[in-house]
């Protein structure tokens, strides 16, 4: 049985695309079975940023409704062999989504894939309850800055209580990522620290991935910056966070540090808890 | 529809049941008092929202046919008036709530070892009562819109408090974390009532409906342990050594 992951934030435009994409690549490449669905009905981008959007064909309103296969709607990586898409509808509304047709999708894939990872959509209504409802784990994607890490606060009280497993009185595995870190910005105090921002949501890190020009690149390209640009800060970052996620909970988070050369210098000894 | 089974002669029920209203009470001038409503609202957003108000006018005394516009601007503010408590007021337009009588004062009873339903919090912060007192223990931290609603006691918080959660005891409140949100203690008449935490960044304090902002705190009590109390309808914010 796999493991499904909802990448989540609240707030809009701190990542979450972006991360979903970078943390399954990366975990693919490792020779996992990894399957990525869009539940931003209406407004979908991760096709974009997988370099996918000319071979849509099928998508996950389609299958919740039985009107296609899950194995036609499902867009096979070109460049991992292990990696798949599930494209979500441009043309629908988050209205169209059921909690039974995404349970159904959710549980055929959960058998045949090792990760499954669900990229909400912003906000906390319906696309973004539906997209954790059937999580075993979350990764929060928060920028260090007040709005995105209230927002993240939020959403943590809605995995813990809104989900299928809390539900049933058992709880999400929850992981913070900061995303867009920049260690100028923050040694100038204008930008919370990442103790700051650890301490409001009292959660494990799983990673933090520096402010880097690369992953806007990436994103151009139809890429995930994993993929495009390994040797990035932010891509050996993502991972590193990739590597967590799977179960390597002691390697200790780098902090970015402003030094010119490179980002990873120093390491402050901050780990993960698992 | 025709119904062939011989309709039951069943009797109508009547329940009496005892549910918890916030009383708002205006003061003259009237103008003044809803400027200070407006600015509480500004600063709890959503805190009316769906809660029952009852209209006390004996402060006010108004003329019962002013009545009608004060309600109507509460209502624009999203605040609904489920009734009214004024003495001495014959009757109200038939557009107006019921007026109440004989409401007590809400001062609560202990109850003894009684976990009814609304000591639960409003949201589902995990939380567990211990039977033995009315104080109610949360061992998790409370999440930014999360509402804990404890009538009959006691709160206490483990963790820290998000910005933009709100926590309403009949008692005190205590915070062992950072308190970030909202806290309202004595919530159901009770003047004793204290807030005590561990690193004070608090958005509203208010004991007993008195209240004090963030804005309205010295900023030196801003970051430290401090309790909040009641002292000649003034909340003070002292250092809690």
């Amino acid at each position: 049985m796999g493991k499904v992951v909802v990448v989540t934030s609240g707030k809009g435009g701190v990542g979450k695309t972006t991360s979903t994409a970078a943390l399954g690549a990366a975990i693919a490449q490792t020779g996992k079975k990894v399957a990525l669905i869009d539940f931003d009905v209406g407004l979908r981008n991760l096709d974009l940023i997988m370099g996918a959007e000319r071979r849509v064909v099928f998508d996950l309103i389609n299958v919740t409704q039985g009107t296609a296969k899950l194995s036609q709607a499902l867009i096979r990586d070109k460049r991992v062999e292990t990696l798949f898409l599930l494209p979500a509808s441009q043309t629908r509304d988050k209205d169209a989504l059921t909690e039974d047709g995404v349970a159904s999708v959710i549980g055929k894939l959960r058998e045949k894939f090792d990760y499954v990872f669900c990229d909400s959509p912003a906000g906390i209504e319906r696309g973004a309850q539906l997209a954790m409802r059937f999580a075993d784990e979350a990764v929060i994607v928060t920028n260090p800055e007040v709005s995105s890490v209230r927002d993240s606060d939020r959403i943590i009280g809605l995995l813990d209580s809104k989900t299928a497993k809390a539900e049933k009185g058992e709880s999400v595995a929850k992981h913070i990522l900061v995303t867009r870190f920049d260690a100028a910005r923050a040694a100038r105090g204008e930008m919370l620290s990442i103790a700051d921002v650890l301490e409001i949501l009292s959660t494990p890190l799983l990673g933090i991935i520096p402010e880097n020009q690369g992953v806007l690149r990436a994103s151009n390209v139809g890429a995930p910056v994993t993929l495009s640009e390994p040797t990035n800060a932010a891509a050996r970052a993502y991972v590193e966070a990739a590597k967590r996620l799977g179960g390597e909970s002691s390697l200790p988070v780098a902090v970015p540090l402003m030094e010119k050369r490179g980002f990873f210098d120093r390491l402050l000894g901050r780990r993960a808890a698992a | 529809m025709t119904s062939v089974a011989p309709v039951q002669k069943k009797s109508v029920r009547f329940r009496a049941r005892s549910f918890v209203a916030f009383s708002l009470t205006p003061e003259a001038p009237l103008e003044d008092w809803l400027q200070r409503l407006d600015h509480w609202i500004e600063n709890s957003p959503g805190f009316f929202a769906g809660r029952p108000v009852v209209l006390d006018l004996n402060t006010l005394d108004p003329d019962a046919g002013d009545v009608q516009g004060l309600v109507v601007q509460l209502a624009d503010r999203g605040i609904r008036v489920y009734a009214i408590e004024a003495d001495g007021m014959e009757a109200l337009g038939p557009g107006l709530p019921p007026l109440l009588v004989g409401a007590k004062k809400t001062i609560f009873e202990e109850r003894q070892a009684k976990s009814d339903e609304d000591a639960k919090p409003a949201s589902p912060a995990k939380a567990d009562e211990t039977p033995a007192s009315n104080s109610l223990m949360i061992r998790s931290p409370v999440r930014s819109g999360q509402s804990i609603f404890h009538p009959h006691g006691d709160v206490i918080v483990l963790g820290s408090t998000a910005s933009g959660s709100e926590i309403i005891a009949g008692g005190s409140v205590h915070v062992y974390g950072t308190l970030r949100g909202s806290v309202l203690a004595g919530a159901t008449g009770n003047r004793e009532a204290r807030i005590f935490c561990r690193k004070n960044e608090a958005e509203l304090l208010a004991v007993d409906g008195w209240y004090r902002t963030a804005e309205d705190m010295e900023p030196a009590s801003r970051g430290k342990p401090i309790q909040a109390f009641l002292e000649n309808g003034v909340i003070q914010v002292a250092a809690l050594n």
